[in-house]
């Protein structure tokens, strides 16, 4: 498909990502910042409608959370920032401009690592600023008449832009970029990392690199909502870059958008207005002094970064990996963990994790709860976990517990008082159990010699006579034991 | 009894009240009697709100006759129609905004309304607050009460010739390169631009967002102290408004200007002002050094630019303003094939010429590639115009000057040449530029036409230059001229 | 500093201003002759001078993160020139 010329041209990726700030009030107004499924125009007031006269507030929240990204991601903080306007037209933008920031972000030079095939990989970021969202159009056609409805709802609504620097390599190092930026922004309590809602959205820009070492034409692609869109515009993009370099033609520097469906990257030929945005400093707003205190306090209360718990998880509690991934994707989730560990006493936290990551997150999302909710708490899973380590009852039991304890709010013990589902672990009680079943299966005692396995059908036996409250492990050991002595006979 | 109320101050009309030898009812039917009466003439006002006014009149009567109201309950007003009102149209002298009807109220207005005054009608203006001259109101000119073949100044002519002649006890004005100042200097009225910061903007149609401010036009500087009272402070919801304590200004009147060092900038005589009122300003000076002030030259270099950094960053700022004007959301639409027609039809069909030209011309400053000699330029311009100014107030308590170069010209003299017009701006810019406070008081007639004199103060120290107005309008009687209505009586 | 009707043109689909061929020409006149004004302004020395955007010398003007009251849609849309339900309507957008 890529003839001589494409052949060999390394890509040059970068992302844009745009992520709402998890205030409960818009950018500049007090309008509710919720619109995801609200009436139209319910959330909406004369500053974030451009009404003549209305004049911007900044929220201050939306600064911090700023601040807290920026800080999350490595970058410098401006001591001065302010906010400009961005000029052009669009019925989506109320007045007419967008209050952004151009010259002086809160953020810049910042750096991401990233996890890739265990290695680990770094992207350099460019800066990290604010600025407000647009409202919503709806486009519709009636009778050959095309037209669009436009609802303010969101208009105003505080948004943080990232800026990457090109120095993603491939498709999938753009994806598990991204993957971990979302990670970090959702672990700091900035943004709630929902794709398909739009509250976290993705441009790339990527160009193929020529022989030479210089870059080729910078194609963007906008409002990927998605990481394996992500990935797969970028894989399709390249594809084509190489094959129309390869013919010898030259690349239009351009915006395309990317088909879901057809799974193809398509030129955008938006109507010749040119981009001259003409910023100038916002006059409506003094300027930012973010005092070294105040970014101080923030960067203590941002605490240990998702990536950081990660690794202490693997090296504090011997996790592997993979689990270790899973519980610090979520900050509540990692909480939850430690403090299930911390109640559980002495007990290897992997066999907590296991719990936690299996069925405890079953029980949580059966009734619709979530880790660190009152329903299921910490502590009361660390005690299970106690419990069943110890012996007291067994895992299956242990299941039963959990799933009590969930619907009626009792502590571990005393549903294990009340179902009665202490293990047996009396030795003797054990010795006269599994003496028993020896008696009554001659034929499997018989049999032990040529097969082994023979052993769990017995444990089986045993385990039912009971009525599952024998310790199986007890049991087994029990059993084991006289068979071979058996054996030996 | 009938014509007895006109011209009289608010001081006097409280008093009035107060005795209850009139009510603000029947107040309130003289001021409605005299705007039938002369304005048809005049133009003064774009929608009058009669029905609205007798019911807070009403209002005002039953507060009065408790004993309770302020210096303001029950004394008739004007609003520029550029101070958004709840449910009343606010046009801003523009077609684009004929039918607009705002759904809140600003700030200041919201303020005068708790304070008991009375809202007469919206005044006439220069479309967007842009001209000097109220010729460029999309619905018609405003007269100037003192010569109807000539103009009242701009952008707040009728505020301006509403109080002049007597149709309102008071007005609200806007000045963002003398808008207040000029119209009161050119219709013998006392007009004040407070502090950048000092009045919220909170409901005023933005026209360059860091020079806009709300003030009043006033027969008297005790009454423009009356106003600034009520209007004045912080505002949550304009991030430009200072948050220093609002002085007492009414009680700081009469402290007597001895000792007071007062400034007079060199550059401001120079060609461009006519003899007759530069005669005025000098024999003003005279006055202020019988009252026992002194009274030095000074020389502010950087004037000669304010006239171009004021046509750089008020047009810029104007540009964005005005981009929400697009027929979507609001106002005047005209439908064309697709969004961006309507978008261009809308825009060339609801605004005037002089406010595409300051569109064009703000456009064009910060365009790429030209940003950096224009408005860039401007703005660092700016920096030294306001240092200027700084440094002369560290020798002088306040600053006199003229506020026009001449008295009022003749409808269409200078509406040909927009640079011309521009150029009758150059005293009062400065004020605006540095964000300090300016008052024009009369300062008696040349050729029968008033003359204002400009007092310019420190940011903040709007209690200084009112102070010294009053002392000057004490020693010499010129805040009592009027105009002769009579050639605007009725067949 | 003459500014030509080219350069008019561009500025005025910039601002999304129709005009038509007899108002571009006086707009180009005009401009020219108040740019020319304006560039009185080179002449001066601004090598150290940092830009006043604000006249007032403030810093950090913000507010808390408090939800109040929004607009009724009736409100919103009480000025719309095109409403459809609580929405704005506008012409098909290109894009």
């Amino acid at each position: 498909m890529t003839g001589v010329q494409g052949q060999g041209l390394e890509p040059v990726i970068g992302l844009e990502v745009h992520a709402q700030l998890l205030t409960r009030s818009k950018m500049f107004c007090g309008c509710s910042a919720t619109y995801s499924g609200t009436p139209p125009n319910t959330h909406v007031c004369a500053v974030c409608s451009g009404m003549p006269g209305a004049l911007p507030v900044i929220n201050r929240a939306a600064v911090d959370m700023a601040v807290l990204a920026a800080l999350a991601l490595n970058c410098r903080i401006a001591e001065q920032s302010k906010f400009d306007r961005k000029n052009y037209s669009y019925p989506d933008l109320p007045k007419g401009y967008q209050i952004s920031q151009y010259d002086m972000p809160i953020g810049i030079e910042g750096r991401l690592n990233f996890d890739l095939a265990g290695e680990t990989r770094s992207c350099r970021l460019v800066r990290v600023h604010l600025e407000e969202d647009t409202g919503k159009l709806i486009h519709a056609a009636e009778s050959g008449r095309e037209y669009s409805l436009v609802d303010y709802n969101r208009s105003g609504v505080p948004l943080i832009e990232i800026v990457s620097e090109p120095d993603l390599r491939s498709p999938e190092e753009a994806r598990r970029f991204f993957v971990e930026l979302r990670r970090i922004l959702m672990f700091i309590g900035v943004n709630d990392g929902n794709l398909q809602e739009g509250s976290l959205r993705a441009d790339v820009n990527v160009s193929v690199r020529r022989p030479d070492g210089s870059f080729g034409t910078k194609v963007e692609i906008k409002n990927l909502n998605s990481f394996r869109s992500v990935q797969r515009a970028l894989e399709y993009e390249i594809d084509r870059q190489r094959a129309v370099l390869g013919r010898g033609e030259l690349l239009e520097q351009e915006t395309r958008g990317w088909l879901e469906d057809e799974e193809v990257t398509v030129s955008q030929r938006t109507k010749e207005h040119a981009h001259d945005y003409r910023y100038f400093p916002e006059p409506d707003l003094p300027p930012l002094l973010l005092t070294g205190e105040r970014v101080s306090a923030l960067r203590e209360s941002l605490a240990e970064l998702p990536a950081d718990r990660e690794k202490r998880f693997i090296a504090e509690y011997g996790l592997r990996p993979q689990t270790a991934s899973l519980l610090t994707d979520d900050r509540l989730l990692a909480d939850y963990f430690e403090e299930a560990v911390s109640a559980a006493g002495p007990v290897d936290p992997s066999r907590v994790a296991n719990w936690v990551t299996g069925d405890v997150l079953r029980v949580l999302h059966e009734i619709d709860a979530a880790p660190g909710g009152p329903q299921l708490p910490a502590r009361s899973v660390g005690a299970i976990v106690s419990l069943v380590e110890r012996g007291t009852i067994s895992g299956a039991a242990g299941k039963t517990v959990l799933e009590t304890v969930a619907a009626t709010h009792e502590s571990p013990d005393e549903v294990v008082r009340r179902l009665n589902l202490a293990q047996l672990v009396d030795p003797r009680a054990l010795e006269e159990l599994a003496e028993s079943v020896l008696r009554e299966n001659p034929r499997l005692v018989q049999a032990f010699a040529k097969n082994p396995r023979v052993l769990e059908a017995l444990v089986g036996k045993a385990i039912s006579a009971s009525g599952s409250k024998a310790s199986p492990a007890l049991l087994r050991s029990i059993m084991e034991e006289r068979l071979q002595r058996a054996d030996v006979r | 009894m009938e014509y007895d109320t006109a011209f009289k101050t608010i001081s006097d009309l409280g008093r009035l009240l107060a005795t209850r030898e009139i009510s603000s009812v029947e107040l309130t039917h003289d001021y409605l009697r005299r705007i039938e009466q002369y304005d048809r003439r005049i133009g003064a006002y774009l929608a009058v709100t009669a029905d609205l006014a007798v019911d807070q009149a009403e209002c005002a009567d039953r507060l009065l006759a408790r004993g309770e109201g302020g210096p303001l309950t029950g004394i008739p007003m004007a609003l520029k129609d550029i101070l958004s009102t709840r449910g009343l149209p606010t046009t801003c002298g523009s077609r684009i905004l004929e039918k607009y009807i705002p759904q809140y109220s600003a700030t200041v207005v919201e303020k005068l309304e708790r304070a008991g005054a009375v809202l007469l009608g919206k005044t006439n203006m220069d479309e967007f607050a842009m001209g000097s001259s109220n010729e460029h109101s999309a619905f018609r000119p405003v007269r100037n009460p003192w010569d109807f073949d000539r103009v009242p100044g701009g952008s707040s002519g009728g505020s301006a010739a509403a109080v002049s002649a007597g149709m309102a006890a008071f007005a609200l004005g806007t000045d963002t390169g003398g808008s207040i100042r000029q119209p009161a200097s050119l219709t013998g009225t006392v007009g004040l631009k407070p502090t950048y910061g000092r009045v919220s903007r909170y409901g005023l149609v933005a026209f360059a967002s860091s020079l806009d401010q709300v003030g009043p036009i006033t027969r008297s500087v005790r009454d423009a102290a009356l106003v600034l009272q009520v209007i004045a402070g912080w505002d949550p919801r304009d991030s430009t408004t200072a948050r220093a304590d609002v002085p007492d200004y009414v009680a700081a009147l009469d402290g007597g200007i001895r000792g007071l060092r007062l400034g007079l900038p060199i550059e401001y005589f120079g060609e461009g002002m006519s003899p007759g009122v530069e005669a005025r300003i000098r024999s003003a000076v005279d006055a202020f050094r019988d009252l026992g002030a002194t009274v030095e030259e000074i020389s502010l270099p950087h004037t000669h630019y304010g006239i171009s950094t004021y046509y750089v960053i008020s047009p810029a700022e104007a540009m964005a303003n005005l981009a929400r004007y697009d027929g979507v959301r609001f106002g005047l639409s005209s439908a064309g094939c697709d969004i961006w027609e309507t978008y261009a039809n809308t825009r060339q069909a609801g605004f005037g010429r002089e406010v595409k030209r300051r569109i064009l011309l703000g456009a064009y400053a910060l365009s790429a590639g030209y940003y950096d000699a224009y408005y860039l330029k401007a703005q660092k311009v700016r920096t030294l115009v306001k240092a200027e100014l700084d440094r002369a107030f560290q020798r002088f308590d306040a600053l006199l000057a003229p506020t026009s170069p001449t008295v009022a010209f003749k409808i269409g003299e200078k509406a040909g040449d927009p640079l011309q017009m521009y150029l009758s701006d150059v005293y009062t810019v400065p004020a605006n530029m540095a964000g300090n406070t300016g008052l024009s008081v009369p300062a008696g007639l040349s050729e029968g036409l008033p003359v204002g004199l400009q007092i310019l103060g420190r940011q903040l120290d709007e209690a200084t230059v009112l102070r010294v107005g009053h002392a000057f309008e004490e020693a010499t009687g010129y805040s009592a001229d009027r105009p002769d209505l009579s050639a605007a009586a009725p067949a | 500093m003459a500014v030509s009707r080219e350069v008019v043109e561009h500025v005025a689909a910039l601002v999304h201003l129709g005009l038509d061929p007899s108002e571009t020409e006086e707009l180009a006149r005009d401009l020219s002759s108040v740019l020319e004004h304006v560039a009185i302004l080179q002449q001066v020395d601004t090598r150290d001078v940092s830009p006043t955007g604000h006249a007032l010398e403030m810093r950090d003007v913000m507010r808390d993160d408090v939800v109040v009251p929004s607009w009724s849609p009736q409100e919103v849309l009480a000025n719309a020139p095109r409403r459809n339900g609580d929405f704005f309507e506008v012409q098909g957008i290109l894009d």
